[in-house]
C-alpha cells in the first residue's frame, strides 16, 4: 500500500451499476495511469447483470484503503420503498436475490457522505444527500456547494458529466470537460465535479466515464474508456432483465 | 486581500522580486529573476484589494489557467503561477520593446507597413486559435513583436479556452472588453467564435491605415450595439488612394455576420501575404455605407443577429484548411494533372470554406542565365499562371477560394516546402511521376515533399491502366496468350 502522505492521484468512479465489463475497463485504465487511491460515489448495483462481482470488487478495494459512499440503488436493496421507475425497480428486485447477506450489509452500512481534506464525496448532491436530487443547473450546483465547506465536491447520480464552479463573489460557471484534458481546479473558487457514469453513460457516448484527480496540481481529468458493450448488454439479456437496459448501453442514453 | 508578499527583494516560490515596472488598472508588473537564468521575466500580480474591479480577479484566474497551457513564439513563455491561497501571480517571459499602442500617434501608417504588421498578427492569431484559445481583446496594447519579427499576443484575461471552463460566462451582465474593437456577436454573449478576433483585427487594420476608428470610441452599450446593424464608412470614402484589395480585406474582416468574414486567421494571413491575388468584390469599390433600408432590415430582422449554434473550435478550424496542389505544366502530364484535379475536387467539395493554392515551379537553371522570355518572346511566368488557372477552371471554385503561384527555384521540392511553411498550408496534394527519366536522375520531388513537409501530404498517381507485368523472366503474364 502507498503511504497516505504520498497519495496524490485519485481515481473516482460513480454509477457502476453492476456493469462488470465497463468497471474492469475503467479500473485497468486508472491503474495504468498510476491511480493510487480509488474513490466510489455509489450506485454499485441496479441495471447491470453482475452485481455480485461488482460489490465484491468494491468491498475488496475498500479493505485495501479505497473509500465508498452509498447511492440510491444501493439504498433500495435494503429499503424497498425507494421510488424508482419500473425498469430500475425490476433490476433492484432481481439484484436483491443475487447478493449475499454480507454484500447487502456492506451496501446498507455505507455512509451517505465522506469528507477527506478539502474534498467531499457524495452520490447525488450535498444539500440533502438522502433526497437523491439531480444536479442539472448552476442553481442546483450552487445549492450543493454552499451546503458544505469543502472546496471540491465530487458526485454522480445524473450520469451526465459536468463541472461547476462558484467564485468568491458567488458567481457560477458550468462546463462540460473534454475527455482526457486536465482542468485546473483553481484555489480561488469552489468546485462541484459531477462525474459521468461508469456502467450506464447517458450523454450519447457509450464509452465508460470516470475521473482522475491530482491532489497536488489540483487538476481533474474526465476520462472515457471504451469497453465491451456487447458483452455487458448480452449479460443483461441472458439474465432476463428489461431489454431496454441492454439497448441503452449501445447508444449511451 | 492585499499584495503584501510582493516587494523588492522578496522571494516567492524561488522567484526574486526586482522592481515594479508597471502599475495598471487590473494588475502590477514586477521584474523578477530565477537562479541561474538570464531570461528576463515579469511577475504579473492582480490587484485584488477591497473595492477592486471583480474583472481583475476573474481575468487573472483565466490567465492563470490559460498561460501555462500555451506555447510557441506568439505568446510569452510562462514560468510559474501562484494561487489565491497564498499569493496570486503569473511569471512570464518579458518581451523586449513596446506594444503596438506606441504607434498610435503616428497613424495612419503606410498601407505596406500595415499589411506587414497585420499579416504577422493574423499569423499569431492562427497559432493561438489552433491552441484552442480565442483572445477576445485584440487591440494595439495587446500586441508586441519579438526582435526576430514574430507578433506576440499578451493579456489573456478576457480569453476563452475551448477546453477549460469559461469563468467569464456568467460573471458580467455586459460583455467585457475594449469597446472600439469588440465584435458585434460579443454583444449577444457569443464567446466561442474565433472570427471575433478577426473582426477586432479588422478594426485595427482600418484604424492603422486611416487614422480613424471604424466604430468610434463609444463605451456605452447603446453606442456599441450600433455595430450590429450599422456598417462603417468604407476606407475609400476617407482616403481616395486606398487600395481596393486592402479595402476588400478590411471590410471582409468587419462583416457583421462572422460567416461572411475570413473563415480562419490563416486564410486572412494568406490574403495579406498575396495582395495581388485578393479577389475583388463589390466590397473593394464601395464608397459609402449600406443604404438605410439595409440597415433597418438588419436592425429589425432579428434572424440576422441571432447567435448561431456553436461548432467545436478545432472542428471549425479543420473545416477551413489551406490546400496547396503542386502541378507540372510540362507536356505529357495531362493524365497526372487530371488525377490531381479529381483529388483536389473531392477535398474541396467536402470543405466549402477550404481554399486552394495552385503551385507550379519554374525551374531555374544552375548554369545559364535565365531569361524571363522564352524563344517566342512570351513571358514564361504569366504563361504558367494562365495554365494553372486553366487547370483549376473545371473545379468551378469561387475566385476568393483560389490563388495561383509560380515559384522560381532551382530545387522544386524545397520551393514547395517553403511555400507551405510560410503560408501555413494544411495539406499538400502532389503528383508522383512514373517512369520519368528526370525522376531517376534527380530523385522524386513528391517523395521529398511527403517526407519533409510539416503538414499532411497526399501523393496522387494517375489511374492504373492495364498492368505492365515484368515479363522478362518467366515469360508469363496476364495478357499473354499461352
Amino acid at each position: 500500500m502507498v503511504d497516505a502522505e504520498e497519495i496524490v492521484l485519485l481515481a473516482i468512479f460513480t454509477d457502476i451499476h453492476a456493469n462488470r465489463q465497463a468497471f474492469s475497463a475503467c479500473l485497468d485504465f486508472a491503474r495504468a495511469r498510476g491511480a493510487q487511491r480509488m474513490i466510489f460515489l455509489g450506485d454499485y448495483v441496479g441495471y447491470g447483470a453482475d452485481p455480485e462481482w461488482t460489490v465484491e470488487t468494491v468491498m475488496d478495494l475498500v479493505n485495501d484503503g479505497a473509500v465508498a459512499v452509498r447511492g440510491n440503488h444501493d439504498n433500495a436493496i435494503s429499503t424497498p420503498s425507494e421510488s424508482m421507475n419500473a425498469e430500475a425497480q425490476a433490476a433492484i428486485e432481481w439484484t436483491r436475490g443475487r447478493l449475499s447477506a454480507a454484500q447487502r450489509r456492506f451496501l446498507s452500512e455505507l455512509p451517505m457522505t465522506l469528507q477527506e481534506d478539502d474534498r467531499l464525496y457524495v452520490h447525488s448532491e450535498a444539500s440533502s444527500p438522502g433526497r437523491w436530487r439531480y444536479v442539472q443547473s448552476t442553481a442546483d450546483a450552487a445549492r450543493s456547494i454552499v451546503a458544505s465547506d469543502a472546496q471540491i465536491t465530487l458526485c454522480g447520480h445524473i450520469h451526465l458529466p459536468s463541472l461547476y464552479s462558484m467564485s468568491a463573489a458567488a458567481k457560477m460557471t458550468s462546463f462540460v470537460p473534454a475527455p482526457g484534458v486536465p482542468v485546473p481546479l483553481l484555489g480561488g473558487r469552489r468546485w462541484l465535479a459531477v462525474l459521468g457514469s461508469v456502467g450506464q453513460p447517458r450523454d450519447r457516448n457509450p464509452a465508460a466515464a470516470f475521473a482522475m484527480l491530482d491532489t497536488e496540481t489540483r487538476e481533474i481529468t474526465y476520462c472515457r474508456v471504451p469497453y465491451d458493450v456487447d458483452a455487458a448488454a448480452q449479460r443483461i439479456r441472458d439474465n432476463g432483465l428489461p431489454l431496454w437496459l441492454a439497448d441503452r448501453l449501445m447508444v449511451g442514453r | 486581500m492585499v499584495n503584501t508578499l510582493v516587494e523588492p527583494g522578496a522571494v516567492i516560490d524561488g522567484f526574486t522580486i526586482g522592481e515594479c515596472v508597471h502599475r495598471g488598472g487590473m494588475a502590477e508588473l514586477w521584474s523578477v529573476t530565477w537562479p541561474d537564468s538570464d531570461t528576463p521575466m515579469l511577475m504579473k500580480v492582480p490587484k485584488v484589494s477591497e473595492g477592486e474591479d471583480p474583472a481583475a480577479i476573474v481575468g487573472f484566474e483565466m490567465e492563470q489557467m490559460i498561460m501555462p497551457r500555451l506555447s510557441g513564439p506568439h505568446v510569452p513563455a510562462c514560468f510559474g503561477a501562484g494561487d489565491f491561497a497564498r499569493q496570486p501571480y503569473v511569471v512570464m517571459e518579458q518581451i523586449p520593446g513596446e506594444t503596438l499602442y506606441q504607434r498610435l500617434r503616428e497613424l495612419p501608417i503606410s498601407y505596406e507597413e500595415a499589411r506587414a504588421i497585420v499579416g504577422k498578427i493574423a499569423t499569431a492569431l492562427a497559432d493561438l486559435h489552433t491552441q484552442n484559445v480565442i483572445h477576445h481583446d485584440i487591440k494595439p496594447s495587446s500586441i508586441m513583436f519579438r526582435p526576430s519579427g514574430e507578433a506576440v499576443l499578451i493579456d489573456f484575461g478576457l480569453s476563452h479556452h475551448n477546453q477549460l471552463p469559461d469563468l467569464l460566462q456568467e460573471e458580467f451582465r455586459l460583455p467585457y472588453g475594449t469597446a472600439p474593437y469588440m465584435a458585434p456577436e460579443r454583444l449577444l454573449g457569443v464567446r466561442d467564435d474565433p472570427r471575433s478576433d478577426l473582426f477586432s483585427l479588422g478594426v485595427l487594420l482600418y484604424f492603422f491605415t486611416t487614422g480613424v476608428r471604424p466604430f468610434g470610441e463609444s463605451e456605452t452599450l447603446r453606442g456599441m450595439r450600433r455595430r450590429l446593424w450599422r456598417d462603417p464608412y468604407p476606407p475609400l470614402k476617407l482616403k481616395a488612394d486606398y487600395p481596393p484589395w486592402l479595402q476588400e480585406v478590411v471590410l471582409r474582416c468587419l462583416e457583421i455576420e462572422p460567416v461572411w468574414r475570413y473563415p480562419t486567421a490563416s486564410q486572412l494571413a494568406f490574403e495579406l501575404a498575396h495582395p495581388d491575388q485578393v479577389k475583388l468584390t463589390a466590397r473593394s469599390e464601395r464608397r459609402d455605407r449600406d443604404p438605410l433600408s439595409t440597415v433597418l432590415r438588419r436592425r429589425f430582422n432579428r434572424e440576422l443577429t441571432q447567435p448561431k449554434p456553436k461548432a467545436e473550435l478545432a472542428a471549425q478550424l479543420a473545416s477551413c484548411p489551406i490546400v496547396a496542389v503542386a502541378l507540372d505544366t510540362a507536356e505529357g502530364a495531362d493524365e497526372l494533372n487530371e488525377a490531381l484535379r479529381v483529388t483536389a475536387g473531392r477535398i474541396l467539395a467536402t470543405l466549402p470554406s477550404a481554399r486552394l493554392a495552385c503551385l507550379n515551379v519554374l525551374k531555374l537553371s544552375r548554369v545559364s542565365i535565365d531569361k524571363t522570355l522564352d524563344e517566342q518572346g512570351n513571358n514564361k511566368h504569366i504563361d504558367r499562371m494562365v495554365s494553372l488557372r486553366h487547370w483549376a477552371s473545371p473545379l468551378k471554385l469561387d475566385d476568393n477560394r483560389l490563388t495561383v503561384h509560380v515559384l522560381e527555384a532551382m530545387d522544386p521540392a524545397a520551393a514547395i516546402l517553403e511555400f507551405a511553411a510560410v503560408n501555413h498550408v494544411d495539406h499538400i496534394v502532389i503528383g508522383a511521376r512514373r517512369n520519368s527519366l528526370a525522376r531517376t536522375l534527380l530523385g522524386s520531388v513528391s517523395a521529398k515533399v511527403a517526407t519533409e513537409a510539416a503538414c499532411s501530404v497526399t501523393v496522387v498517381r494517375p489511374p492504373r491502366l492495364a498492368a505492365v507485368p515484368e515479363l522478362a523472366g518467366t515469360g508469363k503474364g496476364p495478357d499473354k496468350e499461352s
